[in-house]
Order: structure tokens, then C-alpha cells, then sequence
């Protein structure tokens, strides 16, 4: 992990309105990594997934202070296009919400957008995305069906390999398996594991198990600032902040 | 408003961790009851008394099975992180460790009653002392538990050194009774016997001590 980051966070402060929502927080991502960023609800890790992509930008009254890098570029700098960010960086959100189109053109529409014409490799970019996210076996015959048709966790999944279709670097995930049952939620996860040999994964979650079965590294945050920032095996095990360690025990009240 | 509290928001989770911690604090207790018999019936040559140290074992191998079953429903329920994750490990293992002094309590009242059998050998001043600085152990390395006191446990690895100069200096003289006499050699061979399984209690204890370095601090210290 002493490679040098893909993405860092650079002492950013995070207003909505008057709201102090991020405080001085910076923190560096590995790439090839999954990162899990944990803490109750209002702690601000959302607010800093979604600042990774410039998903708040269409807020109003927000104000940042500071940079995020990513290929040495702060991503908020005039000159960048959002839309091109998020082409590198790519969201998973908490609940599926795949388009109301087949499966096929769920995954083909931001290849296509972005200029792919091509009838095969669209085709490739499909198989490839659905492979990818371990889905491919179970909808390569239908995919001309409704994406609605399938269950929430395969759902997740085309939602996965949707993001992977525009061969992003990073891939964001917001809670993605809080709405599904266990089964789903172990596929994801496997899946998880299987995408950080080719992508890095920051994951937001509530659910302490699984920030420590799937992650590298986890960032505790409490009332908009980091508390604790460290290798997750060491965090479920002897964290260094009484905080982190109330948290992840439950002694928070 | 959240707040920083140090009990659980689960009062029931809560619950089981200090009953675990009660029923190890009892275990020692009989523990060290069962060691503090089998010295006193080695003194006042009591087979019974020393029976009476055999049969109780059941009761702490049944306090043994009962810490471990609550253990393993905690791991398995509550999934417990950190400082609890700590304290269920070392507790399983500090439990293992009491349950075998138990059994060595049982060794020492059988040899009592082999001992008991034939006339005394010579009077017991270090075996008295060893059995006492045990006990002390035992009981210093379970409050060090109870209040993740690492000073205590400390002295605790400290105080086996004692034990383990006793328990030679109780072989050298027992040697020279063999030497001088061999009819003493059965009497000796089991009276060093129970001084090794005294020595060996003390060491149990001292890895209760290790456990608790380990629960407080996360450093593994069994080795050093």
C-alpha cells in the first residue's frame, strides 16, 4: 500500500449553506484498493463519496475549500468537466436503480452516448461489463428482457457493471447492498473483491461486518471530520481513537 | 445528541460480556480454593480433605464449559470488535488456563494421598511458600483482568521467576535426601512432583498475565 494514491482528498472543508458538513479532511486513496469509509448517519461520508465525483454539484449554497487529486489534477479546477470525471470515477447507489430499458441498453447507453457506434463493440463492451460484475451467466439470454425484470441484487449488479461500462478507475459505492438480502449482499461483496485487481473501490457502508470482510482500509468519521484512518484489520482489532473503537464496538448512544 | 459512552447501547450484549467476566473471576476463585486445599491437606496429611479437592474439579470443569459456550455465542451473535473482541479471546483462553490449574490441583491431592500412605519425610516450609505465592498469582493476574491493570499483570510475569527458583531449590534438597537414603527416593520423587505441578500452575497464571498485556494493549507478549 506504499504506492502512490490514485485519488487524495487535500484538507477539504465542505459547506451546505452554513452547515459545516466536511472539517479539514484529507486522505489518500490506493489504487487497486477497496476503502471503506464508516460512521453514523450525518458523520459526512457520503458527503465526501459524492464529492469524489462531483455528485454535489447541483446543490445549491454549497462551498468547498480545498482540492481533490486525481492524476495529479484537482478535479475541481475550472477548466474540468464533471462529465468527464464521473466517466473515470463511476457511482454505485444504495438502492439499484437500473433505467427502465432492456438489460442490454442499460449497460450499451453511456458507451453509446460517449460515441461508441459500433454494433459489435457495444456488444463486447456489454459482455465484457456483465462478466465483469459476474452477472453475465445469468441474463445472456435475455438480455432484450426489462431490467426491471430481474431481482434487487442482480439489479445491483447490472447497476455495477453499468458503471464498469465506461471503464472508469475508481467506482464509488454508496451503501450497495443495504437494500438486499444476504445472498446478494455476499455476491456483491465477492464481486468487490474481484474488481479491485483491475479497479479501485471506495465504499461507503453501515454495516461494520462488512467494511471489515471486504475492505483494505477504513476511515472512521464522526461529526464531519476524520477520526481515524487506518489499515482495516487494525481498526476491528485495536483502533488507536477511543472514539473509532466505541463506534465499531457499539458503545455509541 | 451521540454521545461517547463506555456501556453498550445493547444492555443485553452488555450483560453477557460481564457475566463472562463474572464466571471467569469465579472459576479463579475455585481455583485457587482447590490449590489452597490440596497444600492444606499435604500439611495436615488428610486424605480426605484431598478427595474432597478431586471430586470438586467437576465443578470447574463445569464453569469451564459454561465460559466457553458463552464465549462462542458471543462471537457468534454479537460478532464482537476490538477491545470486546479482546476481551472474548483472552477470556477463552484465560479459561483454558484456569481449568488446567484445576487438574493440577487434582494432581497434587493425589499425590497427597500416596504421600499420606507412608510416614512424613521432612517437614514442608517451601511448598507452603511456593503454594501461597500462587495463589497470589492466580488471583493478582485475574484482578489485572477484571481492571485491565497492566502493572499487575506485569508483576504477575515478574513473580514466576520466584516460583520457578523455588521450585529447583525444592529439587536440590529433595536430591540430597535421595543421595543420603534411597528409601526416600518414592517420597522425594512425589514430593517434587507436587512442586513441579505447583510450578507449572504459576505458569498458567503467568499466561493469564500475558493474555491481559494482550487485551489491554494488543501486544502479544507469550513469547518473550
Amino acid at each position: 500500500m506504499n504506492e502512490q494514491p490514485i485519488i487524495s482528498v487535500r484538507n477539504v472543508n465542505f459547506y451546505y449553506d452554513s452547515f459545516h458538513a466536511l472539517k479539514d479532511i484529507s486522505l489518500d486513496f490506493a489504487p487497486n484498493s477497496v476503502t471503506a469509509l464508516i460512521g453514523p448517519s450525518g458523520c459526512g461520508k457520503s458527503t465526501l463519496l459524492r464529492l469524489l465525483n462531483r455528485m454535489n454539484d447541483l446543490i445549491d449554497k454549497i462551498r468547498l475549500e480545498g482540492e481533490i487529486i486525481f492524476e495529479g489534477k484537482n478535479i475541481y479546477d475550472p477548466g474540468v468537466d464533471p462529465v468527464e470525471v464521473r466517466k473515470r470515477i463511476g457511482m454505485v447507489f444504495q438502492k439499484p436503480n437500473p433505467f427502465p430499458k432492456t438489460i442490454y441498453k442499460n449497460i450499451s447507453y453511456a458507451p453509446k452516448l460517449s460515441g461508441v457506434n459500433n454494433s459489435d463493440e457495444l456488444d463486447a463492451v456489454v459482455e465484457q461489463s456483465l462478466r465483469q460484475a459476474v452477472l453475465w451467466d445469468e441474463v445472456k439470454d435475455i438480455l432484450n428482457r426489462s431490467a426491471m425484470t430481474l431481482s434487487g441484487g442482480q439489479q445491483q449488479r447490472l447497476c455495477i457493471a453499468r458503471a464498469l461500462a465506461m471503464k472508469p478507475d475508481i467506482i464509488l459505492m454508496d451503501e450497495p447492498t443495504s437494500a438486499l438480502d444476504p445472498i446478494s449482499t455476499a455476491k456483491i461483496e465477492e464481486l468487490i473483491d474481484e474488481l479491485k485487481k483491475d479497479y479501485t473501490i471506495i465504499i461507503v457502508t453501515h454495516n461494520m461486518q462488512q467494511a471489515a470482510r471486504v475492505s483494505d482500509k477504513t476511515g472512521f468519521f464522526y461529526l464531519g471530520s476524520l477520526i481515524e484512518y487506518d489499515v482495516t484489520k487494525k481498526i476491528f482489532t485495536m483502533p488507536q481513537v477511543k472514539q473509532t473503537e466505541d463506534y465499531i464496538t457499539g458503545r455509541f448512544g | 445528541m451521540t454521545t461517547f459512552a463506555t456501556k453498550h447501547t445493547n444492555v443485553q450484549y452488555e450483560r453477557e460480556l460481564s457475566e463472562v467476566k463474572e464466571n471467569i473471576v469465579y472459576a479463579g476463585m475455585l481455583t485457587e480454593k482447590a490449590i489452597e486445599k490440596c497444600i492444606k491437606a499435604l500439611l495436615e496429611r488428610n486424605s480426605s480433605l484431598a478427595n474432597e479437592v478431586i471430586k470438586e474439579d467437576a465443578n470447574i470443569d463445569a464453569i469451564d464449559m459454561k465460559i466457553e459456550e458463552q464465549c462462542i455465542n458471543i462471537l457468534a451473535l454479537r460478532q464482537p470488535t476490538a477491545r470486546d473482541l479482546r476481551f472474548i479471546t483472552t477470556a477463552i483462553k484465560i479459561n483454558g488456563h484456569l481449568e488446567r490449574i484445576g487438574d493440577m490441583a487434582s494432581n497434587i491431592a493425589r499425590k497427597v494421598i500416596i504421600l499420606n500412605e507412608e510416614p512424613q519425610l521432612k517437614p514442608y516450609i517451601d511448598i507452603p511458600r511456593m503454594a501461597q505465592a500462587t495463589r497470589k498469582m492466580i488471583r493478582d493476574g485475574l484482578d489485572a483482568f477484571m481492571n485491565g491493570d497492566m502493572e499487575l499483570a506485569r508483576e504477575v510475569r515478574e513473580a514466576d521467576e520466584i516460583i520457578d527458583s523455588l521450585n529447583e531449590q525444592i529439587f536440590r534438597e529433595l536430591l540430597t535426601f535421595m543421595i543420603q537414603d534411597p528409601r526416600t527416593i518414592h517420597r522425594a520423587i512425589i514430593i517434587s512432583q507436587v512442586s513441579k505441578n505447583l510450578e507449572r500452575i504459576a505458569d498458567h497464571a503467568k499466561s493469564v498475565a500475558d493474555m491481559v498485556i494482550y487485551m489491554v494493549t494488543g501486544q502479544n507478549v507469550r513469547h518473550e
